[in-house]
């Protein structure tokens, strides 16, 4: 067998290839990242199809044609429907949202108590910031304030007592009523979604049992049923003669909700941790509940932060369900005012969904941008 | 020895070990959680009693054979205000069923394609595909609903102005009108064919297999089955002599007459859902494909395999894997979500059984029509994937 002859070695340099095209301008990039192939090609035509179909028209609804000023429906109809608007007129009714703004956030509260829910509003931001912020001190009595105190606070302030007069829970309304029931399902679904969660681990059998028919049942159940349940069977389960505020119906219903889906995210944070860790916590002669408090729970909350703002968010939009029920939060008070007959047009009720749609968003948008700023500033290398 | 000796338990226990004893506490505990439980429920049971007694609701289910004296917009079976309420609630359930099916469906055709889309390279199909997840992904679904019945489909013109579609299909305030098809005698053997595909199809992907393994020889299976899912019904079809007739809707003076309607509850119903569970949807599949390791497409390419094998035969198994969970639990909610078409009055379970719950007062047993329906729907769903998920789980050693 004798060596193959190699057929080619080269002997020389290649003459040196000119430099690749600037990589940084931006023809360079439009190339690479919009034209790279012909099927990119189409899909960007395509893609540039739909937004000169859908854009112009978008602009020209929300801002150019959009009425802005105004009292009644007269400034958001055409001619022919009895307005003042040039037949044809297609635009957003700003004007009604304007018209109705206070509505949209206070409800029907009465007008010279209004200040009360604005100071709620300032105590709560002022005291929420501070809980937000990783590198404010103080965040046990921080959060104290903000769960226990606030609350308490808040209740006498927005219900009345020690002085203020009272203001019934069917005037309130609008963004205030989101808030409120998203705050409380919020404090309550954390502490008794945690408690459901390590239920539904504990090693002892009735204990399990009942969290995990309590978390499955809600679970598979839509809000709605949970929220009629609460409506209509709460006052069933009490004895006669008592009775319970609406607003407080739908608030435990939402509460109860949320905790049944913030258990099953705990328990997938709970389960992520090694074994190891209760055995060593244990080993060192802690109790169950410290184990629980010192070891095991800030591992595990760490691990789901982004589950339990999704519950968050969901609970957020699940809030709007009560308007079916009969209570008006922002999307309920919204509708009620598109039927008004002062307002009746035809861009009136779009125009009105789409600013409700445009604060749920906001409020949505920024715990999700919150959540992953967590998330990295959590993230101290157990994750690969 | 002696050392021993000292701490060996003594026999006889006393009160203090006895309180420390995690055995006798957890038995503790239990027995006094289900005291407590049983009081409260037999205090619960004993309110319902003596409230339901208060307002002479009668218990029991009797009201269901009962005449409903309400009209339901939309039914799948035949219906008219003098069936019982058992009817009217079988209506609401097949109507939830319906909406949730093709809800289902196109939520999941178009979520996988804006969650392709957010992976691709395109920068500008990425962004849009961005946009697209985070607008509906933060807006409650009711809100979806009422845009698109209040703010959509309300504006469309009155039926006499309906807006024609070639094909005979009109799109106005009232739904959505198309020809309605009405099969002749015969209609049977198209169904003959369909199974008769169906049964063939099966056959013939195992026989491709058993091939495959032993000569290594590849056969167009999609392809064939494709084939024979339209040829077969279609050969009964044109043996029957084509028993096909429409019922096409004419344009009256004021209204539409004729066809079939589609109502604009459904429709809208159908469009919220499908568009805000599909970015749900979009999320997961991203993940899913993401968690699937370069290298594995990288050593793909290095065996020869094609972009569309490479694709197909080990992206995507792998990533089904990460997909199936959160997948399932996105289906359930559609399911669930599909209640909120009562805020606009379509006629699904949750509608009708409330409109029964109003008319005869039966709280408890309406409310526990919904629990055991929804919650037979939401096991049956998850022991479904869950075979689903183990037949596509890693198997190791």
């Amino acid at each position: 067998m004798a060596t193959r002859k190699i057929t080619f070695v080269r002997d020389s340099m290649l003459p040196p290839q000119p430099a690749p095209q600037a990589s940084g301008n931006s023809a360079a990039w439009v190339r690479a990242n919009l034209l790279a192939t012909p099927k990119d090609v189409v899909m960007t035509l395509l893609a540039l199809a739909l937004l000169a179909y859908m854009l112009p028209g978008m602009i020209n609804w929300l801002f150019i044609e959009a009425s802005w000023f105004g009292s009644d429906r007269s400034v958001c109809a055409t001619i022919a429907q009895g307005g003042i608007q040039p037949n044809g007129w297609h635009g957003a009714c700003w004007a009604f949202v304007e018209d109705r703004f206070a509505q949209f956030v206070f409800g029907r509260y009465p007008l010279e108590e209004r200040w009360r829910v604005l100071l709620t509003l300032a105590l709560f931001v002022a005291l929420l910031i501070p809980v937000l912020m990783p590198k404010a001190p103080r965040k046990g009595l921080n959060a104290l304030l903000l769960f226990v105190v606030f609350p308490v606070v808040a209740f006498f302030l927005l219900h009345g007592g020690f002085g203020l007069s009272e203001v019934e829970t069917p005037l309130w309304g609008g963004l205030m009523v989101t808030l409120i029931l998203s705050f409380v399902g919020i404090a309550v679904s954390l502490p008794l979604g945690i408690l459901l969660a390590l239920g539904r681990r504990s090693k002892m059998p009735v204990i399990k049992t009942i969290c995990v028919v309590f978390i499955e049942v809600i679970r598979g159940v839509p809000l709605i049923t949970v929220l009629f349940m609460a409506n209509v069977m709460l006052p069933l389960f009490l004895p006669t003669g008592w009775t319970i505020d609406n607003f407080l119906r739908a608030l435990v219903g939402v509460a109860l909700f949320a905790s049944a889906y913030m258990a099953e995210v705990i328990r997938g944070g709970l389960q992520a941790i090694p074994k190891g860790q209760t055995e060593g916590a244990e080993s060192l002669g802690l109790s169950y509940w410290q184990t629980i408090r010192l070891i095991i729970l800030p591992q595990a909350i760490k691990l789901v932060i982004p589950g339990i703002v999704n519950t968050f968010i969901g609970l957020f939009k699940d809030t709007s369900l009560v308007s079916i029920i009969g209570m008006f939060d922002l999307l309920g008070i919204v509708q009620l005012n598109f039927r008004d007959s002062a307002w009746i047009a035809p861009a009136v009720p779009i125009t009105g969904l789409v600013f409700a749609g445009f604060m749920f968003w906001i409020f949505c948008f920024g715990m999700s941008r919150y959540s992953a700023f967590m998330e990295r500033h959590l993230d101290t290398g157990h994750k690969r | 020895m002696t050392d021993h000796a000292i701490n060996a338990p003594t026999k006889g226990r006393d009160l203090r070990s006895l309180i420390y004893d995690p055995k006798v506490r957890s038995i503790f505990f239990q027995i006094a959680t289900a005291v407590i439980l049983t009081f409260f429920v037999l205090e619960i049971y004993h309110n319902v009693t003596t409230n339901l007694q208060q307002s002479n609701t009668a218990s029991g289910y009797a009201f269901l054979n009962s005449r409903a004296g309400f009209d339901i917009g939309q039914s799948l079976i035949a219906y008219t205000s003098d069936s019982t309420y058992g009817r009217a609630i079988i209506v609401g359930l097949l109507n939830t069923l319906m909406i949730a099916f093709c809800g289902i469906i196109t939520a999941t055709i178009l979520g996988f394609l804006v969650g392709l889309g957010r992976l691709s390279k395109n920068w500008l199909i990425a962004k849009l595909c961005t946009v697209y997840v985070e607008v509906f992904r933060n807006i409650p679904p009711l809100l979806v609903i009422f845009f698109w019945y209040s703010g959509v489909l309300s504006t469309l013109p009155q039926p006499r102005d309906a807006i024609q579609i070639p094909g005979s299909i009109f799109l106005s305030n009232r739904g959505l009108t198309f020809p309605k098809p009405i099969w002749g005698d015969g209609s049977g053997l198209i169904l003959i064919g369909l199974a008769a595909a169906i049964v063939a199809a099966f056959a013939i992907s195992r026989w491709a297999k058993a091939r495959q393994m032993a000569t290594g020889k590849q056969f167009p299976v999609g392809w064939t089955t494709l084939g024979l899912l339209i040829g077969l019904p279609l050969i009964g079809f044109l043996a029957a002599g084509a028993p096909l007739t429409f019922d096409i809707p004419v344009e009256g003076r004021f209204n539409l007459s004729g066809g079939a309607v589609v109502a604009p509850e459904f429709v809208a119903l159908y469009l919220a859902l499908s568009f805000y569970t599909a970015s749900f949807i979009a999320e997961i599949i991203r993940a899913g494909i993401r968690s699937v390791s370069k290298g594995q497409s990288e050593a793909a390419f290095a065996l020869g395999l094609q972009p569309s094998h490479t694709t197909r035969l080990v992206v995507v198994p792998q990533a089904m894997r990460i997909i199936i969970p959160p997948l399932t639990s996105q289906y359930l909610n559609l399911t669930k979500n599909s209640s909120l078409g009562i805020a606009i009055g379509f006629p699904d379970l949750v509608s009708t059984g409330g409109t029964t719950l109003n008319q005869t007062g039966q709280a408890v047993e309406v409310v526990a029509i919904w629990l055991v329906v929804y919650l037979s729907i939401s096991i049956a769903t998850s022991l479904f994937m869950n075979w689903f998920n183990a037949k596509m789980a890693l198997v190791e050693r």
